[in-house]
């Protein structure tokens, strides 16, 4: 039963990631990254990761693809390449080395694969304690500096993004100097 | 239920995955796919992390899944601002006409 839903949602995966390359539309591509997404949220299911499969719907497909279907809306979707066909030479031989660099990344992860000390983070304890809340307690003890250094890393990109998306900065400075010589 | 389906299932997947989202790198052009691939590829590593933390038993490779899910919304958000911002000085998507670094 469970293999049956891994092979299925792994399909599902797989396909629409492929889709999401050899789509020519790109508003098409941003909806197969939506199910590649949600397909991988299924399989955060199955490996006891409720927690997680949430926080990836919301994160990844309530707030990142609907920033490209944004992106898409304010660029137009007729943008980029226009090209007949993909099935050129060059892309070929891209193919086979993204293949070759499959096999090797496949290779050195079963080669690597140890077999080490198991934790404490095991079904009972979470069937017990609740997912989110032995995910708290890790975060906020055990990696109390990651979260802070996530906070300003999130405080940068506003700013940034802001920065960025401005109409014109002249505009904006003087707009400053216009308020501030009010001011006074 | 953890033994039914083996890690390597889910290191093949997410390897599967990865490459999938690096080709698509180097074949498309149009950079807003690229974007997209590149968020590919950080779902495929999560993956990787989650399996293990499901395999090894320990939160810890959660906690990393979360901190990259942080990364990537800020990544998305800043490179589809530059995005925006290149199509304000030229009509166009396409990496290779931003082939100058004068300004």
């Amino acid at each position: 039963m469970q293999e049956i839903l891994f092979f299925v949602t792994a399909t599902l995966c797989i396909v629409s990631a492929l889709g999401v390359i050899f789509n020519k539309n790109v508003v098409h591509s941003a909806l197969l990254l939506l199910i590649n997404f949600c397909s991988l949220s299924v399989f955060y299911l199955m490996l006891n990761a409720q927690f997680l499969a949430i926080v990836q719907i919301l994160v990844y497909a309530g707030a990142i693809v609907v920033l490209f279907l944004f992106v898409v809306m304010l660029l137009g979707a007729d943008l980029g390449e226009d090209v007949s066909t993909w099935l050129t030479g060059w892309n070929a031989f891209l193919a086979a080395l993204a293949i070759i660099m499959l096999t090797l990344v496949g290779t050195s992860v079963f080669e690597s694969m140890t077999q080490g000390q198991s934790g404490n983070f095991t079904p009972d304890d979470v069937a017990k304690y609740g997912q989110a809340q032995m995910i708290g307690i890790t975060l906020f003890t055990d990696y109390i500096l990651a979260v802070q250094l996530a906070a300003i890393l999130l405080l940068v990109g506003i700013v940034g993004v802001i920065w960025l998306a401005r109409s014109d900065s002249r505009d904006l400075i003087l707009a400053g100097k216009a308020l501030s010589n009010k001011t006074k | 239920m953890i033994d039914q389906i083996p890690l390597s299932y889910y290191l093949l997947l997410s390897a599967i995955l990865f490459t999938i989202g690096a080709g698509g790198v180097l074949i498309r052009r149009n950079a807003i796919i690229i974007l997209m691939c590149v968020e590919m590829m950080m779902n495929a590593v999560n993956l990787t992390f989650i399996a293990f933390s499901r395999y090894l038993q320990s939160a810890d490779g959660q906690i990393f899944v979360f901190m990259i899910m942080v990364v990537a919304a800020v990544e998305v958000a800043v490179g589809l601002a530059l995005l925006v911002e290149l199509n304000r000085h030229r009509e166009a998507v396409n990496i290779d006409e931003f082939n100058s670094l004068k300004g």
